[in-house]
């Protein structure tokens, strides 16, 4: 084999773009960044094959801070879209992205329906338990006595959504967590995600260095869990369930079927058409 | 005699197979050559209940409801008086009843219509397999004039899957009651016909929608269920798949219309259909497709509005979020299908547009289109085959949204090398890259308005018809009855010009202004309580000095004779 022909293998770099992110210094989203490229390079999927596909927030900016295609959409809908794309393109690889606010509250519905459909791609939310775009409002993951936003000043009072816990409930079929401090850890995660079949959801604890500045105490408290992988449902949701929301890894690996449509052509349109003839 | 078309209507409890006999009907009819339109209405209930359907056939096209019932075969008396203000009786009207039916109910009575009653219960009894359907398709049969063999084929045909022994039930039903009608008199006969071996089509509006998104090229489809709507999606469902396509089924109208913006985005034409609540909960998601430059398309077949109004009868009630319901300045495409064949038509010259304009259509359709089943002749193969323009692999200094003459720039699709962008909602520069420069914006609104504006969209925009100094202008579904009216009005010696209007948005006002080249007033009509459609005129169009406008909202349908009647008035 001549060296013209040799292969190089990609680099994360080569994922990333030269646009420079709108985010303030310190925020996480800078190294989920560098996960979710370093993960494509892992898996090696030409730039041109892949698809990051996002909502509205901080965290939805990421699209365009990659090189390869993306959408950045509407608040909330980054799963639709990318379901759409990924039923009609199955061959691409596709990651769908976003905050706690985009996925779990305005985008609730759609979360639950795509965990349930189970179509093969990764979504990657990346949690700071805000709203940082419209600074600082309390989001469904938000612990009930945060006061520091105008709006919930005496704290939401409400408990806080468990994403992993209804991910698993719903019909996801690999669930992580990672935290941004982390980021080559957090991109082995990535990759993992996008090779196993189906819906796989990664939570990256990922500090808003401005509206939530204590979050950077998170760096002491995350882990690794203690227990490996599970496939068994009841196991995980016991573990999902008691767990502090501190320990990273891929917490549950499971075998559910995969929403995969065929298109494959069977008949032309003429001998649809021709059953309207009487 | 025979006469030029006939109008029946047969009611009945559910179960009774009110549907079918209708169905059978019309198709058989089909067989011998005649046209048809057949419309349904039903209770309340989601089973059962009562029913009726409505048949108008004819030697020629039919595309709307007459203005007059020739026949109404009531199987029973159940609730007749719901469908009582849709069955036009007059003393003309023969109504066919059950002997044993018991009284005559007022709001017939009172029509002075001719009752006749026939021992119907009895013969069912005397027929073994017998069914109150058949019997009263063979009175039908005989009264309107039906050949044997068109009879028998549709009897066969529709039965099959049930065995030889229902067929043969069947036939013996349908001969029984063709017998007890020896003695009626009755003079709807039809005129005989042939289909001068052209062929002839039996189609739904809702149907034809999901046949013109094929045929224009849609291969993905997301779907939330909604009356009037829920069969374009039930038709494509299947037959996308035999073509290689695929329908998913979505959570809700907020998914929906996001994964056809994301199947689009792959390359791939992409449509849904709705009404108007869903058409309400994807309007964030039109703009984004809009400012994104993703073509889509979504059928709203209108119903009764506002909120879940009346959810199974139609108006056209719809126009105003159709044209404004987007926030920003989203500049995208109105489509109006104004027959059932045309919902054909203008979905597939919608999928067209929508891909060559890189934009969001919305096509029009209304509950009265898209329920009711037609006879028409085979509609004409279009050349409207979605062709985007797209860029092919490594082309030097691509930007997604560079600003062209046309205004259309040409779009890469994932898996293209050298092609990445991200599509974005957020405005942009030409490299796709978020701005909020004031030159910026101006120049994509610029060429976002541009490319719909300086297209050719051809004569299709509208269906000008007849000379005249009167012109009656209006879309959609009251289209059918406006032409009739018309046609009678151009039988008794006057001279009227129809203007139809197909494409709604961008206003073609220069083309609007040619066609009324010559008149002197004009007659609007539109099927909407708040004047929707004639405050669009007025607001885009140079209209002549005299206009007159005649609107009614849902339920009712407009029928020719009323329409007539504005015209001879105002002449
Ligand atoms: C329909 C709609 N409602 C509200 C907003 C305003 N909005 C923009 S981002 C956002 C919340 C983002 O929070 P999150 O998803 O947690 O992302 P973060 O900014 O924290 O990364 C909101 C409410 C919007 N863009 N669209
Ligand atoms: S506001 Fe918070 S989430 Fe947004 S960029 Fe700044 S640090 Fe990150």
């Amino acid at each position: 084999m001549t060296s013209e022909t040799a292969v190089v293998a990609p680099k994360a770099r080569d994922y990333k773009s030269d646009y420079k992110p709108v985010w303030c210094p310190g925020c996480g989203d800078f190294s989920v960044l560098s996960s979710v490229t370093k993960a494509f390079a892992e898996i090696g999927t030409p730039k041109e094959n892949c698809a990051v596909i996002s909502g509205i927030g901080c965290s939805s900016r990421i699209p365009a801070y990659t090189s390869v295609y993306g959408f950045h959409g509407v608040h909330g809908r980054a799963l639709p879209l990318a379901t759409g794309l990924k039923v009609s393109r199955p061959e691409l690889n596709v990651v769908a992205t976003g905050g706690d606010g985009d996925g779990f509250s305005i985008g609730g519905n759609h979360f639950m329906h795509a965990c349930r459909r189970n179509v093969d791609m990764v979504y990657v939310v990346m949690d700071n338990e805000v709203y940082g775009m419209t600074k600082g409002q309390a989001s469904p993951t938000t612990a009930p006595d945060w006061d520091k936003s105008k709006l919930t000043p005496h704290g939401t009072g409400i408990n806080p959504f468990q994403p992993l816990a209804i991910a698993l409930a719903a019909g996801a079929n690999f669930i992580a967590r990672g935290f941004s401090g982390d980021p080559n850890g957090t991109a082995k995660l990535i990759a993992d995600a996008m090779k196993h079949p189906g819906f796989s959801l990664v939570q990256i604890l990922s500090p808003c260095v401005t509206f939530r500045p204590e979050q950077k105490d998170w760096k002491g408290m995350v882990r690794p869990a203690e227990i490996e992988a599970t496939s068994d449902i009841g196991r995980a949701a016991r573990r999902l369930m008691t767990d502090d929301g501190f320990n990273t890894g891929i917490l549950y690996k499971g075998s559910r079927n995969v929403y995969r449509p065929a298109l494959e052509e069977s008949e032309t349109v003429a001998e649809v058409e021709a059953t309207f003839a009487l | 005699m025979s006469a030029e078309t006939i109008s029946i209507a047969v009611t009945g409890a559910g179960g009774a197979g009110v549907m079918t006999a209708g169905q059978m009907l019309l198709d058989a009819g089909a067989k011998a050559g005649w046209y048809g339109l057949m419309t349904r209405s039903s209770g309340p209930q989601i089973r059962g209940g009562e029913a009726a359907a409505f048949l108008r056939m004819s030697p020629g096209p039919v595309n709307c409801g007459d203005d007059k019932l020739h026949i109404l075969f009531a199987f029973d008396w159940m609730n007749v008086e719901r469908f009582a203000a849709e069955l036009f009786l007059n003393s003309d009207t023969l109504v066919l009843c059950d002997s044993d039916a018991g009284e005559v109910p007022n709001v017939i009575s009172s029509s002075g219509a001719r009752v006749v009653a026939l021992p119907l219960k009895k013969t069912v009894k005397e027929v073994e397999g017998g069914r109150i359907n058949m019997i009263g398709l063979g009175v039908l049969g005989k009264l309107v004039g039906l050949p044997d063999e068109a009879v028998d084929a549709v009897i066969s045909s529709a039965l099959k899957k049930k065995g030889q022994e229902a067929i043969d039930f069947s036939k013996a039903g349908y001969k029984a009651g063709f017998d007890l009608a020896a003695n009626v008199e009755c003079d709807a006969a039809l005129s005989a016909c042939s289909t001068d071996g052209v062929e002839r089509w039996g189609i739904s509006g809702n149907e034809a929608a999901g046949l013109g998104g094929l045929k224009g090229g849609v291969r993905f489809v997301a779907a939330y269920p909604i009356t009037p709507a829920t069969e374009v999606l039930e038709w494509l469902a299947p037959n996308l798949e035999k073509v290689g396509g695929t329908l998913v089924q979505a959570e809700d109208e907020l998914a929906s219309i996001v994964q056809i913006i994301g199947g689009s985005f792959g390359g791939t034409p992409s449509m849904t259909a709705t009404s108007g609540p869903g058409l309400a909960l994807m309007m964030e998601a039109m703009g984004l497709a809009v400012a994104s430059e993703t073509p889509i398309v979504v059928v709203n077949v209108q119903r009764g509005g506002p909120s879940t109004g009346i959810p199974t009868k139609s108006e056209q009630s719809d126009l105003n979020i159709a044209l404004h319901g987007l926030h920003g300045d989203a500049p995208h495409i109105v489509t109006a299908p104004n027959s059932i064949p045309d919902c054909l038509f203008t979905t597939q010259w919608s999928v067209f547009l929508a891909e060559r304009l890189q934009t969001a259509a919305i096509v029009l359709s209304d509950q009265a289109l898209g329920q009711s089943r037609v006879v028409c002749d085979k509609p004409a193969d279009l050349a409207f085959i979605a062709k985007r323009d797209v860029v092919e692999a490594n082309v030097e200094n691509y930007e997604r949204y560079s600003v062209t003459a046309s205004g259309v720039s040409p779009m890469a699709i994932p898996g293209t090398p050298g092609g990445e962008y991200v599509a974005d909602g957020l405005e942009h520069a030409p490299n796709a890259r978020p701005s909020s420069a004031a030159e910026d914006h101006i120049e994509q609104l610029d060429k976002r308005d541009r490319k719909l504006t300086q297209f050719d969209y051809g004569n299709h925009w509208a269906d000008i018809e007849g000379e005249g100094e009167m012109a009656v202008i209006t879309w959609g579904s009251t289209t059918a009855p406006v032409r009739e009216a018309i046609e009678r009005a151009e039988a008794k010696g006057m001279k009227i010009r129809m203007i139809s209007m197909r494409l709604l948005m961008p206003m073609q006002t220069e083309k609007f202004a040619e066609a009324l080249k010559g008149v002197t007033k004009a007659l609007v009509i539109e099927q909407t309580h708040s004047k929707q459609f004639f405050h669009y005129l007025k607001a885009y169009y140079d209209l002549p000095a005299e206009v007159k406008l005649f609107n009614r909202p849902g339920p009712l349908p407009m029928r020719p004779g009323e329409i007539l009647e504005q015209i001879e008035s105002w002449s």
